[in-house]
């Protein structure tokens, strides 16, 4: 009982953590066709931040995370203008490039500015504790990761559904010509977008730093790789099934290392993607994806 | 209200529209009228921004805005309802009033205004809550026009309301369109539909091929027979 709840739990805060980098991913691709691989960097700037804080003196825990966020937030809103928006006319293949070449640049400005080697952040290790639940014993961590990720997918779906930018977010997914004929500036949705995928990836810093205790240059890396295939589960461009997707990534990655056998372990990896394939050969256009309409004439 | 001097729109080397002049009135409802790909479509969009042109001038109200941005162009008080309705078919019927309004500052004025439309449209009101990519082609119509008039305009730009619809809808909407003049609204009406935009239409410009053929009221196509035949059919 006791492990089946911990895996459970595992699922659940993995699930959690994929969800909110897949919504950033996607709340940026839905409005502006950008696959933003550059999103792992966002993630290694808010880290390298609360490092860079910490070892200027910053002690407060509270502020180290604020200040991830920020960072985060900050990072993907100066991604935006200065490499983003120039090309943002280009076809969807010159966007894709320089989201790599803004990953490639910053994580090479890690490595000569600070260092190749991983850093060691401690601020945050007081986060990951074990709880105890009567004869349970949890990860702090975890249980954190769960509230916090589930908090903050609320606040997000109140802000789309409720203010006027969130509005205009969700209408631009579909139709960003007729947003602007609403009189809506599109720098401002499309700065909204980004702000809020940098903070969603603030988030998901906060516990990464403080699950490893240091910060490297290829930090998000392999993390944003996950998010892409959660986006690609869920349909990409969809909000809910980004959230979805990355959910149940997380339960398929827990799941598998509890039904393989030990000496087996290391097919996890292969056979979360034979499961993925599987179900994309079944649905195409992902869990909610939706196909696009091609009918009326573009304004 | 609006004037436009010597507008040209080019896609890559194909001109769409060519030195084209028109002027609309305070008050006014002007008909743009012509064949499919005439250049219609092209001149809404160069008016609201959507395209840039190649050259010509552009001024409402005075104010020169051929090289301001749509947002800011809503914002001097144009808008356009574009063709083939662009209602935000994944937002409510609600959530589509409420965009309408994204420029204006006075929520309750906004308020008072959607349950205008409301009164008026009474599909509307039944259908608040839905997406509205269920509505029907007419009802999305209505609330496209509806949407555009939120922002409280000075002029409204027209484009092809009567596209992909039931005659008989056709005929409520220009009634419509026939009540918002009345209420002295400027308007600007891109049509093939000749019969129902000539019903109220104070003026009409007739263009083929991006170029202006005719300009007058609109008894004068009437007296030119061949010229109404040629350009617009029965």
């Amino acid at each position: 009982m006791d492990y089946a709840l911990q895996q459970l739990l595992n699922a659940l805060a993995f699930g959690a953590e994929y969800s909110l980098v897949a919504l950033g991913l996607a709340v940026v691709f839905s409005i502006m066709g950008l696959v933003n691989f550059a999103h792992g960097e966002i993630i290694g700037v808010s880290a390298y931040s609360v490092f860079l804080a910490a070892a200027l003196g910053l002690t407060s825990p509270i502020v180290a995370v604020l200040l991830a966020v920020a960072a985060a937030a900050l990072a993907a809103v100066a991604f935006e203008r200065v490499a983003f928006r120039p090309v943002r006319y280009a076809p969807t293949t010159t966007g894709l490039l320089t989201a790599f070449g803004v990953s490639i640049v910053v994580q090479n400005l890690f490595m000569l500015l600070i260092s190749p080697k991983p850093q060691s952040v401690s601020i945050l290790n007081g986060l990951n504790q074990m709880w105890f639940f009567g004869p349970f014993a949890v990860s702090s961590l975890q249980v954190m990761e769960l509230i916090v990720s589930g908090l903050t997918i609320l606040a997000l779906v109140l802000f789309l559904n409720r203010s006027t930018l969130g509005l205009a977010i969700r209408a631009a997914s579909r139709d960003f010509a007729t947003v602007r004929l609403m009189g809506i500036k599109a720098n401002r949705v499309i700065a909204t977008a980004f702000a809020i995928s940098g903070a969603l990836a603030g988030i998901a810093a906060v516990f990464i730093i403080a699950r490893r205790g240091s910060v490297s240059p290829d930090l998000g890396f392999s993390l944003v790789l996950k998010a892409f295939v959660a986006c690609v589960i869920g349909g990409f461009g969809s909000l809910a099934g980004a959230a979805a997707g990355g959910m149940l990534l997380g339960f398929i990655e827990v799941g598998l290392l509890v039904a393989l056998p030990q000496e087996y372990g290391g097919f996890k990896d292969a056979l979360t993607y034979v499961i993925i394939v599987a179900l994309l050969v079944y649905r195409p256009e992902g869990l909610l994806g939706q196909r696009v309409e091609l009918g009326d004439k573009e304004i | 209200m609006l004037s436009v001097d010597n507008l040209v729109v080019r896609y890559g080397a194909v001109s769409a529209v060519r030195d084209l002049s028109l002027k609309v009135g305070r008050g006014e409802l002007v008909a743009l009228l012509g064949p499919n790909g005439a250049g219609k479509s092209s001149t809404i969009n160069a008016l609201t921004g959507l395209v840039t042109p190649a050259s010509g001038r552009i001024v409402l109200d005075g104010q020169d805005i051929s090289r301001v941005r749509t947002e800011d162009r809503i914002r001097a008080g144009l808008t356009s309802t574009p063709e083939g309705r662009h209602i935000f078919a994944n937002l409510t019927v609600g959530e589509n009033l409420r965009l309408g309004a994204a420029i204006r500052r006075d929520p309750k004025g906004v308020r008072q205004d959607i349950e205008r439309f409301l009164a008026l449209f009474p599909v509307l009101s039944e259908r608040y809550g839905q997406a509205a990519g269920t509505l029907s082609g007419g009802e999305q119509q209505m609330l496209a026009i509806a949407r555009s008039l939120m922002s409280r305009p000075k002029l409204l730009l027209l484009d092809e309301p009567s596209l992909g619809l039931a005659p008989k809808i056709v005929v409520q909407i220009f009634d419509f369109i026939g009540e918002l003049k009345a209420e002295g609204l400027t308007l600007l009406v891109v049509e093939q539909n000749a019969r129902q935009a000539l019903r109220f239409a104070d003026r009409v410009y007739v263009v083929s091929a991006g170029t202006l053929r005719h300009s007058g009221p609109p008894s004068s196509l009437a007296d030119e027979h061949g010229l109404f035949n040629l350009y617009i059919g029965g």
